[in-house]
């Protein structure tokens, strides 16, 4: 491991001597990854080709694409359109909730934006099942929202605000607020307030401005948070799980029923491989629309 | 005040309040569930009320004198002190040796080592779950170990990455020039420079461990159930205020953690 330089006086320190110890100690430092990339390998790479093996295969273990033409049974189509429902809402609300969050932040000073940080911040850290279980107890029939809803008078008897769809959009855009709100946040930091001035002595007004610079140049940003919030929800499985009380179908929930309920490989396997191809199609296909919206925002 | 600009587009504070509402708004939808549920876990009564009528400690006697309680959450504490270990050293590893070395590989290598905070839980759940049922794995340990330090690897080494982008090489150089081996420069020089990062890499990497569920669902049981799982079980179940209780340790537990990660924060600044 000792480089030439460590060695003693005297030695002929010549040029081929350098460059092997030097190549020596690069070996040495990319080989540090390694023990990470064993370990990445055994717990993803190896189940993940196993499981896509095993999807070839019918319950006989003749190759046939049997578990792939299951996926187009009413139940599994429902189960998507359901995921892609869910994914899609709870996006735009994390939109329309978290754009003016994010704005109203950056256009902060530093100190104020720290304080009011603290409360995005603070979701972020708490554990989701903890969230879950509190908006379980929230939004309950007999739960306090429906307490005061029905004490202002408002409704004559309690709403079914759990165990369905609405009880699961509520709480994952509960979940998902800050994974929008944070990279848009720090999107929206980066643009130049001297720009907006710039537009303002142009004669534009505050809306124009907004419109026509602030709005393209968040664009990337919000891309990206889009992006981030959709594909989670795709994935997501422990909210739908509790808040939709087994009424909310979505992706994740059916494999886990495939898996925990039927022991069905095959479906879960099929199920999983085709999850993971959408998910990187839906990032592949995000990084190539951002890499456009930054192109056409003038940055190269 | 109402009409002083508050922008350099001249908007002023009145014009926009109704953004300053909507943000209130999000920020009350926010905050308040995690924070409600800490009054409401003193109630008295079977069923959960805010405000309580009346109050008492009984949910948290529940859990501190219920034996399957306190032996999942000192399983979720043995499994997150385990991965911190062994997810600060091998993200921490991997981290540096991609920042000095660089090469054709390193993109996919730190692509193939971020994987894990991309992939949807539940694959990585029934994937794990397929693989340790053949190597005896379920339901151990160790098994929750690896699975766990695989999810938080990603976040150390974003953790320790940035620590290393406002690290100054020449340090180490100059450490390596005045005769200390490598391993000696880095843990002299390179370490306590960027010891604030490998720190919060740590906090997430424990976080990460002991907030997980979806894999914990599947390879834990029995004896070795961790505190998630057991809370996920009797969510789903029944509504057991003792879960409240817990749930507003684990709420306060939080908060102390931000408070903390702000003062170090402070501190290196």
């Amino acid at each position: 491991m000792t480089l030439a330089m460590d060695e003693a006086p005297g030695m002929p320190l010549n040029r081929a001597m350098l460059k092997s110890a030097r190549r020596r100690e690069r070996r040495i430092l990319s080989g540090l990854a390694l023990p990470a990339l064993v370990l990445v390998a055994c717990i993803l790479l190896i189940p993940f080709a196993w499981l896509a093996w095993l999807s070839l295969f019918d319950a006989a273990g003749n190759l046939s694409a049997q578990n792939y033409a299951r996926l187009l049974r009413p139940a599994y189509v429902g189960s998507f359109l359901t995921t892609f429902k869910v994914a899609g809402l709870v996006t735009a609300l994390c939109v329309v909730f978290g754009y003016p969050v994010a704005y109203l932040l950056s256009q902060l000073s530093a100190r104020a934006a720290q304080i009011l940080l603290v409360f995005v911040i603070l979701p972020f850290w708490t554990s989701v099942l903890v969230r879950t279980y509190a908006w379980l107890v929230l939004l309950q029939r007999n739960g306090v929202i429906n307490d005061w809803l029905l004490s202002m008078g408002v409704i004559g008897e309690p709403l079914a605000l759990v165990h369905n769809l609405t009880g699961t959009i509520i709480g994952m855009v509960h979940v998902m607020l800050p994974f929008l709100i944070l990279p848009l946040y720090a999107s929206m930091k980066a643009i130049d307030p001297v720009l907006l001035r710039a537009a303002a002595n142009c004669g534009a007004s505050p809306s124009q401005a907004f419109r026509q610079v602030f709005l393209p140049l968040s664009m990337p940003g919000l891309a990206s948070g889009i992006a981030l919030t959709f594909v989670l929800c795709l994935g997501f499985y422990l909210t739908p799980a509790l808040l939709g009380g087994g009424r909310v179908a979505m992706w994740s929930t059916q494999i886990a029923d495939a898996v925990s309920k039927f022991s069905n490989w095959g479906a879960a396997s099929a199920l999983s491989v085709a999850l993971l191809v959408v998910t990187a199609v839906v990032l592949w296909g995000v990084r190539r629309l951002t890499d456009a919206l930054s192109f056409s925002a003038g940055k190269p | 005040m109402l009409n002083t600009p508050a922008t350099s587009t001249q908007v002023t504070h009145g014009q926009r309040l109704w953004l300053y509402a909507t943000v209130a708004l999000v920020m009350a939808f926010l905050v308040i569930p995690c924070i409600l549920v800490i009054p409401m876990s003193f109630s008295d009564s079977q069923y959960l009320e805010f405000p309580p009528r009346s109050l008492s400690l009984r949910w948290y006697e529940a859990f501190f004198t219920s034996t399957e309680w306190i032996q999942s959450a000192v399983v979720s504490l043995k499994v997150a002190g385990l991965t911190t270990v062994l997810a600060t050293v091998l993200g921490m590893l991997a981290s540096y040796g991609l920042y000095k070395a660089t090469s054709v590989f390193t993109p996919i290598t730190r692509g193939l080592l971020m994987l894990p905070m991309m992939i949807p839980l539940i694959f990585v759940a029934i994937g794990v779950f397929f693989v340790y049922a053949r190597f005896g794995l379920n339901n151990t340990i160790t098994g929750l170990v690896l699975a766990h330090t695989t999810l938080a690897i990603p976040f150390v080494m974003i953790a320790v990455g940035n620590g290393l982008k406002s690290f100054d090489p020449n340090l180490e150089r100059a450490a390596r020039s005045l005769g200390a081996s490598p391993v000696t420069a880095f843990l002299t020089v390179t370490l306590p420079q960027i010891r604030i990062s490998v720190f919060s890499g740590m906090l997430f990497a424990f976080v990460t461990s002991f907030d997980e569920v979806v894999v914990s669902l599947f390879v834990s049981s029995g004896a070795n159930s961790t505190l998630t799982k057991r809370m996920f079980a009797n969510i789903r179940d029944q509504v057991d205020p003792t879960v409240a209780a817990i749930s507003s340790m684990l709420v306060a537990l939080s908060i102390v953690v931000l408070i903390a990660a702000q003062f170090v924060k402070r501190k290196d600044a």
